[in-house]
């Protein structure tokens, strides 16, 4: 465990100049609206969809909890809940690996925003869900799977 | 049409727990209506923004894979009694809407 969090806050502190160049940019003042990564949300790949948010090369963590049901019956509905404990999470993605396009949501989180959110997603079909959390300027992802039985079947 | 948003934000410590439930249809754009077989055109959010105490905590990007009427929880540090809650959120129509909630 130690060595992972050694591992975590060099790579923090190694990439720190690229997460202040990162922040610089994305921090608007007020409630303006950010420009919204059309490339992202209508890519119908998961690599296209990874990349377009920057994780194209994103490390696998498990200090990044994704908290969804084992098997959803409904689709349509599914709640998710992230969660990252590695410090200074200032930015997470939701993607689903099979849907129509895999990009759902990007929360940038700032001013005390804890790296923490919950929503609900639609699942095309039975698959992981990926979330990605940014800290220092890298990317780390964590995955559940979450089984969909379309038509209430039981599966 | 844009209907009212239910803000809740209630604090443990000195940490706000916000909880948000919009009214949308967020319609994807790849489902087939089933009377007429043609596609639904897409309507759902793109963007959401959440300020608390007068300052941005969430500034999100939405794609059609959230939900219909969708839920949206997140929490904040260092958040006081009393602070206001502004959600905003715009949709890919260019509807829009705002409300707001005090920290209790």
């Amino acid at each position: 465990m130690n060595n992972l969090r050694r591992s975590v806050l060099k790579g923090a502190g190694s990439a720190g100049v690229v997460g202040v160049a990162m922040m610089a940019g994305l921090l608007k003042p007020g409630m303006v609206f950010a420009a919204w990564n059309k490339a992202g949300f209508e890519s119908k790949d998961m690599a296209g969809a990874m990349s377009s948010v920057g994780a194209g090369a994103a490390a696998a963590s498990g200090d990044i909890t994704v908290k969804a049901p084992d098997i959803a019956e409904n689709g349509a509905v599914v709640p998710v809940e992230v969660e990252s404990k590695i410090a200074g999470t200032n930015r997470l993605v939701l993607l689903s690996e099979k849907n129509i396009y895999p990009l759902l949501a990007d929360f940038n989180l700032s001013n005390g925003a804890e790296p923490y959110v919950s929503t609900r997603i639609k699942l095309g079909a039975t698959s992981n869900v990926v979330a990605v959390a940014y800290a220092g300027g890298k990317a780390y992802k964590a995955h559940k799977e979450v089984k969909v039985t379309i038509g209430g079947c039981g599966g | 049409m844009a209907q009212p948003m239910k803000i809740r934000a209630s604090l443990k410590g000195d940490v706000a727990d916000v909880k948000v439930l919009m009214n949308h249809v967020m319609e994807t754009g790849t489902r087939k209506d089933a009377k007429t077989g043609q596609l639904v055109p897409a309507h759902y959010i793109t963007n959401v923004t959440c300020e608390v105490g007068g300052k941005p905590v969430m500034d999100a990007q939405w794609g059609g894979g959230i939900s219909k009427n969708p839920y949206l929880a997140f929490r904040v540090s260092g958040a006081k009694k009393g602070d206001k809650v502004v959600v905003s959120w715009v949709d890919n129509t260019g509807d829009k809407s705002t409300a707001d909630a005090t920290v209790g």
